[in-house]
């Protein structure tokens, strides 16, 4: 009954947040600073091909103790820009 | 063979570095191993205390540094354990008054007396803990299940990392079973996770080791104590032998099930 109204539990709350601080204390890349470098690799990119913008994911990810910088940027494909 | 050299650090103060420096140390000494631990907390001596030996400090490691005394005239002698040293911090000195080399230069006078060194860091990242790795053969880095003292457990981890020291093994100590059983609690699976280094070794919370402090005597001395039987298993851990981790599900024990009683 009264789980409905119960915020999750806290493990779980300590377990998220420390996955981000570690990432950026690891890296020593504080958010502003990843952007910055988002916005970068993007102007890099699109000046060789075209992209989709609001679809692409730059961002951090753990693996063991290292932290390896994950892109996934969609191309836009001729028949669309031709077509757009 | 020479001694190991075994550090004992965490980042973070307050999470049990000495505890579990008295509590392997005596669990060694217990099995017969020589073994010398070191306050490396110039200027907050504190594992004198937390050993029950304090009142028997004659010379400490700064007399020995600085050549007031002989290495054997500060080791104190264990009052249970013929085979145990300490040789305590200097009280009334700061950490400027040992560096690296000089941890380097006592510890291998020691190699070839005992068995086992074990050096007990300062909290912090400064210069009493750069001293107290100096010499170590092997670190293991102590940690609570708790948001501050992972974080720092893993900025102690890079560091170590950074100066070749080699990935250090890890010690959850003050793990509440009841806790993570509720989901209030980060599970020893949730630590290793996020900290990704090898487990030895997860104790317990255990009212007996604030008891056994105050009276000086480790709960590894305790055949009945958990936490004393998770640091004995630490220890036998650190000799190489295989054992397996202690079962800390909470559900069996009657504190257990009196504190479900208590949530319904």
């Amino acid at each position: 009954m009264f789980n409905f109204f119960k915020p999750k539990r806290s493990a779980a709350s300590a377990k998220e947040r420390l996955q981000l601080v570690l990432i950026h204390d690891r890296t020593d890349l504080t958010p502003a600073e990843l952007n910055a470098l988002k916005d970068d690799l993007l102007d890099v990119i699109s000046r060789h091909v075209d992209i989709e913008p609001d679809e692409v994911r730059i961002g951090l990810e753990r693996d063991g103790r290292s932290q390896r910088l994950v892109a996934d940027i969609p191309l836009r494909s001729i028949a669309r820009r031709r077509g757009g | 063979m020479g001694a190991q050299v075994v550090t004992i650090t965490s980042g973070k103060g307050g999470v049990g570095k000495t505890t579990a420096v008295a509590n392997l140390a005596v669990a060694l000494a217990a099995d017969g191993a020589r073994v010398v631990c070191i306050d490396g907390d110039i200027g907050l001596r504190n594992l004198d205390v937390v050993m029950g030996l304090e009142n028997r400090i004659v010379y400490d490691v700064v007399d020995v540094i600085e050549g007031r005394c002989r290495l054997r005239q500060a080791m104190i002698r264990d009052k249970r354990l013929p085979e145990l040293y300490l040789i305590p911090a200097a009280q009334t000195r700061d950490k400027s008054a040992v560096t690296p080399s000089d941890m380097i230069r006592l510890c291998k006078e020691l190699r070839s007396e005992v068995d086992w060194v074990l050096i007990d860091s300062p909290a912090g990242i400064e210069r009493g803990f750069k001293n107290s790795i100096a010499a170590a053969d092997r670190v293991l880095v102590i940690t609570n299940p708790e948001v501050s003292a992972v974080r720092d457990a893993d900025r102690v981890i890079g560091i170590l990392e950074a100066e070749e020291k080699g990935t250090p093994s890890l010690i959850i100590n003050r793990l509440n079973p009841v806790m993570v059983k509720q989901h209030d609690m980060l599970s020893a699976e949730d630590v290793l996770d996020l900290l990704a280094i090898k487990l030895i070794g997860v104790v317990p919370e255990d009212e007996g080791v604030i008891v056994g402090t105050n009276r000086g005597n480790p709960v590894a001395l305790e055949p009945k104590s958990r936490a004393g039987q998770a640091f004995r298993n630490i220890a036998k851990r650190m000799g190489g032998e295989n054992v397996p981790f202690m079962d800390l599900e909470a559900g069996n024990g009657l504190w257990a099930r009196l504190s479900k009683l208590g949530r319904k």
